[in-house]
């Protein structure tokens, strides 16, 4: 009987089972990568002008990892890097941590850093979760890996409007005049350009009488508030940071300049570093800015992480977004199953959380990869803490307008 | 705009621009003398103010009422410097001599970064908001102070190089070297106490720039940038000319932020620059090669 060559022989039988393991083995090595830890690169300015801010959104994402650890969540490894608030070093430091392992980042609070670390992650395949910065380009780019989680300067303006509008009705006190001082960095320009385009649409009943930009690393800025007295306008609305917030108002006070209010558009008068140089002088700043709600059971869960592992620090806006950005990796890792970056890049697009801490309906995000469903309260500074005073139904204080002169604050 | 809002950035204007003046001063005696160009200027500032700010955080001494201990501090490391290693390389091309104060100036903000942290720092004082009243003009109590300090410190040193041996005796030094070690003038120590005197003046702008300005570890590049427009458009060595200079860039960067836009003032200290390196490079009161 002549032998018959079987189809299949040991050795293509033991590679092709090798094979199949191999293959099958790929899927199940991101499975079982979830039961590690998931490396978040969390990027700020840690260092140079924003350097507080930027500290800021950094204990905002360490307050978040025992919250996430209690609701279940996989756990998050935070790698901390530095953009020294330069865009050039923002680019640097996300590579390097996507070359460290990092999956997944987070940052950059500036929008001129956030633009340099959008193009990394997008060039790279890693999504990135924008806590803070409003530029409106950044998601129009049609990237596949980058989403927002912070209103776009339109909205933030628009917002800004609202809440004034509400400011009046409520106080009965309206300005004729207004006067905007605005940084001129990437933010300020953005907010600037919203401004203008904005303004004819929204029937305020104050005419805005100049627009004056400044260099927010400045070392004196008293030309600009010199400029913005000689206007006569009641009410000052500022576009700033932190350090040039202070150096304003400072010299408000030298220059004897009382408007009815300042209105912050932006960041700087709600921050901790501010409310702690100025004291009393700092109170009855209202900042109109997306925050968290105090009444969100997570927003309270956030508030109690953070005072815990960070006595007397602030929380403000810089933590609560940095703190979603957090529940918005943890939720995607959870749901992709995987640390692979298309999956989570699929995952974060489908982001549906009803239970976030920040006012707002929730987040979930658009084509573009930005969330739409923000609010903007107005918060006002009492006493070294800042409350949130509009929307009525979301206040903690009574809104104080016209604000005391500097003399009777001191 | 009313004629106060002009008159009173001119004043203010001109008290800037004397503590400008009285920053860059410590550059031009350095160069006037000793011939080198100190590229640790705005570093040693900055270790100025942050010596400034420990003593009123530890003492509760008022920076301006530090200022002798301050300058004493400045003066021994200015002094160590020059004699310790600069002197050393007082014969070596300019560029070497170039990377050796870039190197110092490197270690001193790596120093303040390690010591004193990224984050910026100032002094509460009880009158750092107030403001003097005088008809129209409405003056900033701080950079009143500021510029009375500025004169005053600019005052002793010109009355120094002028009335005293030793001033006599370093200015020898810095208009004929050979003259000088001919008539037996200890050269080398007379250029250590030259770089000293500059380091006190350094200082004693520290001292007082702290009144104005929050102090961090990367403040240092925009001094020594601002010192060189100062010494360049008053003339490299020309006391007179530093202040004058120092006036000049306070004043014009304040017209020309009520006059055009605010964030485009410092383009004007670089135009002026440009314009005296273009047609009076020795300077304004600099005299000619």
């Amino acid at each position: 009987m002549p032998k018959t060559r079987l189809p299949v022989t040991r050795r293509t039988f033991i590679g092709g089972a090798s094979a199949t393991a191999l293959a099958g083995l790929t899927p199940l090595r991101h499975a079982l990568a979830q039961g590690a830890p998931l490396k978040v690169g969390v990027i700020h300015p840690s260092s140079g002008y924003l350097a507080q801010i930027g500290q800021a959104c950094n204990r905002g994402a360490q307050a978040a990892l025992p919250v996430l650890k209690d609701m279940g969540y996989p756990g998050l490894e935070i790698m901390l890097g530095d953009t020294e608030s330069n865009p050039d070093v923002a680019r640097a430091a996300g590579e390097r941590l996507i070359n460290a392992g990092a999956q997944l980042l987070i940052g950059a609070f500036d929008s001129g850093q956030t633009t340099t670390l959008a193009q990394v992650a997008e060039q790279r395949g890693i999504p990135l979760v924008i806590n803070i910065a409003a530029a409106p380009p950044i998601t129009e780019q049609g990237y596949k890996f980058v989403f927002r989680n912070f209103p776009r300067a339109p909205e933030i303006v628009t917002g800004a409007f609202d809440v004034q509008k509400q400011l009046f009705n409520a106080t009965g006190k309206t300005p004729s005049k207004c006067v905007v001082l605005h940084a001129n960095d990437t933010f300020g320009t953005a907010m600037r350009g919203a401004f203008g385009a904005l303004f004819p649409r929204q029937n305020m009943p104050y005419q805005i009488v100049d627009y004056i930009a400044y260099d927010p690393q400045a070392r004196d800025l008293s030309v600009e508030v010199a400029k913005a007295k000689a206007t006569g306008a009641e009410l000052l609305m500022t576009v700033s940071r932190l350090n040039d917030a202070i150096l304003l108002t400072r010299e408000m006070v030298k220059q004897r300049w009382e408007p009815w209010g300042i209105v912050a558009a932006g960041p700087g008068y709600y921050e901790g570093a501010y409310m702690k140089t100025l004291g009393k002088l700092g109170n009855y700043v209202l900042s109109a800015v997306p925050w968290y709600d105090p009444r969100k059971p997570l927003a309270q869960k956030m508030i109690e992480a953070h005072q815990k592992m960070f006595p007397g620090a602030a929380i403000d806006t810089n933590t609560v977004f940095t703190f979603e950005a957090m529940l918005i990796a943890a939720d995607a890792y959870k749901r992709a199953g995987s640390a692979a970056p298309q999956a989570l890049a699929t995952a974060i697009r489908a982001t549906d959380i009803k239970d976030n801490a920040a006012l707002s309906d929730g987040i979930k995000f658009d084509e573009k990869g930005q969330n739409n469903g923000l609010k903007i309260a107005a918060i006002q500074n009492f006493d070294g803490e800042a409350k949130v005073v509009l929307p009525l139904s979301s206040a903690e204080r009574n809104v104080v307008f016209p604000a005391p002169g500097w003399q009777q604050r001191r | 705009m009313p004629i106060e809002v002009y008159l009173n950035q001119i004043v203010s204007g001109v008290l800037t621009g004397l503590i400008y003046g009285l920053s860059a001063l410590g550059l031009s005696v350095i160069f006037g003398v000793c011939k080198i160009v100190n590229f640790a200027h705005g570093e040693m500032m900055v270790i100025a103010m942050y010596l400034a700010l420990l003593a009123f955080q530890y003492f509760g001494l008022d920076p301006l009422l530090s200022i002798p201990l301050v300058c004493g501090a400045l003066f021994a490391f200015g002094y160590a410097l020059q004699a310790g290693l600069i002197n050393r390389l007082i014969d070596v091309p300019d560029h070497m001599q170039f990377i050796l104060l870039a190197a110092i100036a490197i270690a001193m903000v790596s120093g303040c970064l390690m010591i004193f942290g990224p984050n910026a720092q100032n002094v509460q004082l009880d009158y750092a908001y107030d403001s003097y009243e005088i008809g129209p003009l409405l003056l900033d109590k701080v950079r009143v102070f500021a510029g009375i300090a500025a004169i005053s410190v600019a005052g002793l040193l010109a009355a120094f190089f002028r009335w005293t041996w030793i001033g006599k005796a370093i200015r020898a030094c810095g208009d004929n070297i050979v003259g000088a070690q001919v008539t037996g003038l200890n050269v080398k120590h007379l250029f250590a106490l030259a770089f000293g005197l500059g380091s006190v003046c350094i200082g004693a702008a520290g001292c007082i720039l702290l009144l104005l300005v929050d102090v961090q570890p990367f403040l240092a590049v925009e001094y020594t940038l601002l010192a060189f427009v100062v010494v360049i458009v008053g003339g490299l060595g020309s006391l007179t000319g530093a202040l004058l200079a120092g006036v000049l860039i306070g004043v014009s960067e304040a017209l020309a932020g009520l006059f055009i836009q605010p964030s485009l003032k410092s383009m004007f200290s670089f135009g002026l620059l440009i314009l005296v390196l273009l047609f009076r490079p020795q300077g304004l009161v600099g005299k000619r090669a």
